[in-house]
């Protein structure tokens, strides 16, 4: 009997046990998930807590019920991975586990300790992240409370999970204070380290005025240098200092630590992966999902889901021995809550930016692309029932694996 | 000297064809940013040049102090106005963009 193992079982792992559950042979192979915790959480779900358009039980649910009957799910931390000995060893009364073939799905996490001075004083009192479950209900109660001052949002430095969130957490702020009549009374200050809200010529062009409309500032190639939190103030590099009464910040993101101890990663804990085939740069037995990854697509599910075809036939390719398909394109595609019951909506891969024109999809498309639209905003709920319910089922979505030109406008 | 003007710049003056770039085309660069470039200055076009050419684009702040010699407040000081971009731009690199 041979091994599968997975590290992770959110959405990239759990639909990818399920692929495989389907492809390798039974009396063969066994299918092993290990994950330090039993709560698989719908994280797009997380930008909607703050501003009450979700509540916290509808994100939550149970990794176990989301994995097939014949998987082993075993929750644990994981010390390290010995790829030379195709082992991994769990903190958990040492165990260790041999694998014939691993696939790393641990994904990314936040780091606010890499930030001077962020976890004094302020932390989840009025300084918050919403990449977390704790940090975006902390936020929620905290925005109930909140009536008027500065909100400064900040992105510590790039990549980041979901690199659209940012927009949308300011949009969705503006649509929030609007509704509860209090717009007048808060500043919105976005401080990014890139050179603009948008940074793609299209997307530039598109919608480059958009939030300076709905009123929000945006202070570019802000590189935070640290939280004063007894001054209430953020400082860059170059000399910047932003007040803020309300401090929301998507600190560094870096992939497992556990990644780092087994000298595997990168300096941000992403595994060094071969962006056309998924598979380790190093290790021809050890395969790679999403976020986990050092390739340069979108951290994002989607994305995760558009890696899990190539990966699944890849890994099958390798265990027969034969030639990799060099077939991810880097796709992604994104809903970008806009706010006021509309959306945006992005496609693109490695080599072709966000462009404008019509998205095809059965039945309630087409979607408009790069322009925003209340049938967007449908899509973007609509959402939820597909990830439950399509994606980390590993079901087929009625959209195309490869980005497709039809419909855009080079 | 190499003349800027038989190079392609986009709009704001980076480089179009990563590959079309020479160490005196740096200096060029450099001159029409402002910028005197010292030796501590190749220790950062040299590493950015060499991970463009592993993993296809500029290195971040993080990357480059964390694998040379130069820490965050002494690239401010070598390259003022925007580190990132501007060792991008006299590497002869694109900017660090986002997805959108």
């Amino acid at each position: 009997m041979k091994t599968f193992l997975i590290l992770g079982g959110g959405t990239g792992g759990t639909l990818m046990a399920n692929k495989l559950a389907k492809r390798l042979d039974a009396h063969d192979w066994k299918i092993v998930v290990v994950d330090k915790d039993e709560t698989h959480y719908y994280q797009p779900g997380f930008l909607f807590i703050p501003f009450g358009i979700y509540k916290p039980e509808d994100v939550v649910k149970q990794k176990r019920a989301f994995l097939p009957s014949n998987v082993e799910f075993i929750v644990s931390d994981i010390e390290k991975i010995e790829p030379a000995e195709n082992r991994v060893v769990l903190k958990k009364d040492d165990r260790v586990l041999n694998y014939d073939t691993l696939l790393i799905a641990t994904g990314t996490d936040i780091h606010p300790e890499e930030i001077e001075g962020m976890l004094d004083g302020g932390w989840h009192q009025n300084i918050f992240d919403f990449y977390t479950y704790a940090g975006t209900t902390a936020l929620s109660q905290f925005l109930k409370k909140f009536n008027s001052g500065r909100l400064v949002f900040n992105v510590a430095e790039m990549p980041i999970k979901c690199p659209v969130a940012p927009l949308e957490f300011m949009m969705l702020a503006d649509d929030y204070f609007v509704r509860r009549g209090i717009r007048s009374k808060v500043e919105l200050v976005y401080a990014t380290p890139l050179s603009g809200a948008f940074t793609k010529p299209r997307s530039s062009e598109a919608l480059g005025g958009m939030l300076d409309k709905k009123g929000i500032h945006i202070e570019p190639d802000f590189a935070v240098s640290g939280v004063d939190s007894a001054r209430n103030v953020i400082s860059s590099y170059d000399g910047r200092e932003l007040n803020y009464d309300l401090l929301v910040t998507i600190p560094t993101n870096m992939g497992a630590d556990f990644i780092g101890r087994s000298g595997m990663g990168d300096d941000l804990n992403f595994v060094p992966t071969n962006k056309h085939t998924l598979q380790a740069d190093k290790w021809p037995n050890i395969w790679v999902i999403g976020d986990a990854a050092n390739v340069p697509a979108s951290k994002a599910g989607a994305v995760a889901h558009f890696e899990s075809d190539t990966l699944t036939e890849n890994i099958l390719h390798q265990i027969k021995g034969e030639p990799l398909e060099e077939t991810f394109d880097g796709h992604a595609n994104c809903y970008i809550e806009s706010g006021h019951g509309k959306a945006l909506l992005i496609d693109f891969n490695y080599d072709t930016e966000p462009l404008p024109g019509t998205y095809p999809l059965p039945v309630i498309g087409p979607f408009s692309l790069l322009k925003e639209s209340v049938i967007n905003h449908w899509g973007k709920l609509a959402f939820r029932w597909m990830y439950w319910n399509l994606i980390v089922k590993g079901r087929p979505m009625p959209v195309s694996t490869q980005m497709t030109m039809v419909g855009k406008r080079p | 000297m190499v003349a800027l003007s038989d190079f392609k710049f986009d709009a704001e003056g980076y480089l179009v064809d990563p590959n079309t770039w020479t160490p005196e085309l740096a200096q060029a660069i450099a001159e029409r940013e402002s910028v005197t470039l010292t030796e501590r200055h190749w220790v950062v076009i040299n590493y950015a040049r060499g991970e463009y050419k592993a993993k296809g684009e500029a290195p971040t702040l993080r990357n480059i102090t964390k694998n040379t010699d130069v820490d965050t407040k002494e690239l401010y000081s070598l390259f003022p106005g925007g580190p990132g971009k501007k060792a991008a731009m006299v590497a002869g690199l694109h900017k660090p963009t986002g997805c959108i």
